[in-house]
């Protein structure tokens, strides 16, 4: 059970990385990876927002809107296919979410406020964000915790990500790039090579 | 004075400030994001799907089709709402805008071109949380009319598509030998040893793709070149 679990996680953060494999976020992967300590701060918004939108909306698929869903409410909804309305809902959910968990942090806590505060807005349009409910949605977990743990692996992957990316960023700074290249072109190839370097985990049998 | 205003013929939103239907500043819309302002290799926008699914060149069209039809008509939508929109609300507005238009996509491409909605998985979904549209219609519908707005999101999008599916040439060609599933390089080429590229097939070449295409056109349009 709990191997189940590990294996899942191991495999949402390395294997199935957002970035690396999927390309979700990349937008801003790129706007944000300037400075190290800003993208330090947006991986952890992201880790935060993943590990609750996703098992919040494995709830609401799994028991509003998949098939036959709604036969808790009686015989007659068994039929009631809304799957077709799980897009709205679930970047419904997530904005909304954001909006909330910025507003209980500017509340209890100003210091994580401070450093957070600004990356939680840019989360509502974050790839990442509704490509991991959209993956849940695919994938079919078999229970809220299984979710769970797929939410919070897949942030922490991105925010390996970012972090490096955003260290390499730093350090190239000082080479001397050709000049077309320079800024995005770079980062570009970086990152490919990066990914690169990524695949070799897809070897790893789970 | 305000009715002298009103006595100006109307069409709907076309011709309402005495400019002709394409002058030139209508065009430069158009034609600016092809390269210029190009959404994906000067703006950063709209990167996330963009890569992805740049493995052959059919999905990247059928990609490129929807976001020029999600783009179109979510900027008109916005354009026309953009005096009645509250500030505050403006980005759950935009998101319940584009949403629908998106699942409207996917019932469409689920319905009449199953495979190819299947082959594009959650990508045309990701539509939603594209930066390119919601960044359009945060600096652009938002602030001018609907003819423009709706030129800027054509533009924008064919912008858009053309990296798309500029990347999605090379991949499949270089990479399987085919071009929209049609083998182009001919046979006996292969039996005189050219091999397919297998590693074009692999995600980490899309980037590298539109790295080189970042370098091709920043040497040629030098004002582009970043400090750093």
């Amino acid at each position: 059970m709990l191997e189940d679990y590990l294996n899942l996680f191991v495999k949402s953060i390395f294997i199935e990385n957002m970035v690396f494999a999927y390309f979700l976020g990349m937008c801003s992967y790129l706007a944000i990876s300037k400075t190290l300590k800003n993208g330090v701060g947006m991986g952890f918004a992201v880790i935060f927002v993943l590990t609750i939108t996703v098992p919040l909306n494995y709830l609401i698929f799994e028991y509003l809107l998949s098939d036959g869903a709604l036969k808790w409410i009686g015989p007659e909804y068994a039929q009631l296919d809304l799957s077709f309305l799980s897009l709205i809902m679930f970047i419904a959910v997530i904005a909304s979410m954001v909006q909330l968990v910025e507003m209980i942090v500017e509340k209890f806590s100003p210091a994580l406020y401070g450093s957070l505060g600004i990356f939680l807005p840019l989360i509502a349009v974050n790839c990442a964000i509704l490509g991991g409910s959209l993956f849940m949605q695919i994938k079919d977990f078999s229970g809220i915790s299984e979710a769970a743990v797929y939410g919070f692996g897949s942030g922490v992957g991105w925010f390996l990500a970012i972090v490096a990316i955003a260290a390499i960023r730093e350090k190239i700074a000082y080479s001397n790039v050709p000049a077309p290249l320079r800024g995005l072109g770079i980062t570009f190839i970086i990152t490919g090579l990066m990914a690169l370097g990524f695949m070799s985990f897809m070897g790893i049998k789970l | 004075m305000e009715k002298e205003k009103n006595k100006r013929p109307i069409f709907f939103f076309i011709g309402r400030n005495d400019e002709p239907i394409f002058s030139k500043k209508n065009r430069k819309l158009l034609s600016d994001p092809l390269d210029d302002n190009n959404p994906i290799t000067v703006q950063v926008l709209g990167i996330c799907s963009a890569l992805a699914i740049t493995v052959q060149l059919k999905p990247a069209i059928v990609m490129t089709m929807s976001v020029i039809f999600v783009m179109a008509a979510s900027n008109v939508i916005i354009s026309v709402l953009r005096n009645l929109i509250p500030n505050r609300i403006r980005i759950i507005v935009f998101l319940v805008v584009i949403s629908s238009l998106v699942a409207l996509v996917d019932q469409f491409l689920k319905a009449y071109a199953y495979d190819v909605s299947k082959e594009l998985s959650i990508f045309i979904g990701l539509i939603v949380t594209n930066c390119i549209v919601m960044g359009r219609l945060e600096a652009f519908a938002l602030g001018n009319g609907v003819w423009k707005s709706f030129l800027d999101g054509i533009g924008n999008a064919i912008g858009y598509g053309v990296i798309l599916i500029l990347v999605a040439f090379f991949r499949e060609l270089l990479g399987s030998g085919n071009l929209m599933g049609y083998q182009v390089i001919p046979d006996f080429v292969y039996e005189m040893g050219y091999e397919n590229n297998g590693l074009m097939l692999l995600s980490p070449m899309a980037l590298i793709t539109v790295g080189l295409i970042i370098w091709i056109q920043r040497s040629r349009n030098t004002n582009l070149i970043e400090e750093n």
